[in-house]
């Protein structure tokens, strides 16, 4: 009983080194710790509309938690796979319409309300645009972990092809930079389409302040 | 009561001065923060949590009607001079990696009888949680000044700093946040608040060094438990368990990163 207990350990053992070195040649993310999904899983409890389903981590989010992977040679591959999921995943506006009114847009640029366990779900969910960027150069409380967005249009022009990328790029940043630090708008639907219409606005305007 | 009163006053000056300074720069309004802050340094209202703290520490309580006066945080039962730049770290008689406040909780269970469950699911502010943020207040003061001195010799402590470094990483929630989202660059802002670089050592000892702080904004005195537990509110996470090994590896991460900064604790916070 015991040598054959000592048998099939071997037998999973060496199953477990071979999937591991197959996956390693493919993806080589770091390793799966049942010690660390323990302390996670224990870590945390569920509190208002913040269920424990928020660290159950999708792909993208597996694939930037490990930043060394990640930002790394080998992790090429998989960077242009997760920015192609995301891609794919954006969808353009239903009414045809890009741009609607920077006044709303300007309104949820600087709200960086909702979503917390704090919040209830029917809290109207900010943009918390101002958190990281410059946009209106009047607002001198804005944050820097994002470029600035002051001038945007102006300096960008309006041409259908960059409409669709800052279309695309506020709906789903991760599109075009697999761990962009920007949250998926439309991806969690933090936001929705007229939303982010309003936002567009608040860019690409010429009447909107942004572009003066 | 003056003091009460002073404070408002200068939080008053303070809000004036910050709306008047739109017309101005961000960096006039950051400035004026420091400014502040340096005004009402001699008079940091931590000090009424520490009083009350020490009292609580050396007064009997709970089912065994003792006091705190032998707990052992690490430099053997009884001292506390010195023992929170040490922590966490880990303990022979749990064999475990704790934080101060879960340390405490072992004290209060041990010596005093109390239910450490009680503990973990008070909110903060209030019941059993009041009288911890107090002790530890208390026992912060009494480390003002040394230097973050954390090891990761034991090989519990090693494992649970490698936890919490991954645990920093750890992106979910609706915005894809993890800690290193906002805390692991040099020099980034939200709003006009800084971020300190927290995978750094100089970014690390402005993070650990200064919490626990009285927060001005909210006019409370918030222990790192409370500031891990907010940080998490605001990345859109679920809410951690308070004293779980998660947030006691993330503080074993940010200490043991901030080691040879100074203790300045406890801070005073916007």
């Amino acid at each position: 009983m015991k040598i054959m207990n000592i048998k099939s350990l071997l037998v999973i053992g060496v199953f477990a080194l071979v999937s591991v070195a197959t996956q390693s040649s493919v993806i080589a993310q770091q390793a799966n710790d049942p010690k660390f999904n323990k302390m996670m899983k224990d870590g945390f409890r569920a509190e208002g509309i913040a269920g424990l389903d928020r660290i159950q981590q999708d792909e993208t989010q597996k694939f930037c938690s490990d930043p060394v992977f990640a930002g790394s040679v080998k992790g090429q591959a998989m960077r242009e796979k997760i920015q192609k999921i995301n891609m794919d995943s954006i969808k353009q506006p239903s009414d045809g319409k890009y741009i609607g009114d920077w006044k709303k847009g300007e309104a949820i640029a600087q709200s960086g309300r909702g979503a917390t366990w704090t919040d209830k779900a029917d809290t109207p969910i900010g943009g918390g645009c101002y958190n990281c960027h410059q946009i209106d150069k009047k607002e001198i409380s804005y944050g820097t972990i994002g470029p600035t967005l002051w001038n945007y249009g102006k300096l960008r022009g309006n041409s259908q092809e960059l409409i669709v990328y800052t279309w695309n790029r506020i709906n789903n940043s991760k599109a075009y930079n697999a761990c962009s630090n920007m949250p998926r708008f439309a991806h969690f639907k933090l936001l929705n389409e007229q939303q982010i219409q309003d936002l567009m606005a608040l860019l690409l305007d010429p009447a909107s302040p942004v572009n003066q | 009561m003056q003091r009460k009163f002073t404070l408002g006053l200068t939080l008053g000056i303070l809000a004036a001065s910050i709306s008047l300074s739109s017309l101005v720069f961000a960096q006039t309004a950051t400035d004026e923060i420091a400014k502040y802050r340096e005004m009402i340094a001699d008079g940091n209202p931590s000090e009424l949590y520490e009083v009350a703290g020490e009292d609580l520490w050396k007064t009997p309580a709970g089912p065994k009607n003792a006091t705190l006066e032998k707990c052992d945080l690490g430099l053997g039962p009884g001292v506390v001079k010195g023992a929170a730049a040490q922590l966490p770290r880990y303990f022979k008689d749990t064999n475990k990696v704790q934080d101060l406040e879960s340390r405490l909780m072992t004290c209060m269970q041990k010596l005093q009888g109390r239910n450490p469950q009680e503990m973990v699911d008070a909110p903060f502010q209030k019941g059993p949680k009041k009288d911890m943020e107090a002790i530890v207040a208390y026992v912060v003061t009494l480390s003002k000044g040394d230097k973050i001195k954390v090891s990761t010799n034991h090989p519990k402590e090693k494992e649970m700093y490698e936890l919490g470094k991954r645990a920093f990483y750890f992106q979910g929630g609706p915005m894809d946040f993890s800690c290193a989202s906002c805390h692991g660059e040099d020099g980034k802002r939200i709003r006009l608040q800084d971020l300190p670089n927290l995978t750094t050592q100089k970014g690390a000892a402005l993070g650990w060094g200064y919490w626990p702080a009285y927060r001005v904004s909210s006019g409370q005195f918030w222990t790192m438990q409370q500031r891990l537990n907010d940080c998490y509110r605001q990345q859109r996470f679920p809410f951690p368990i308070y004293a779980s090994d998660l947030t006691i590896a993330l503080s074993m991460y940010m200490a043991k990163n901030a080691n040879g900064g100074t203790v300045e604790t406890p801070g005073l916070k916007r």
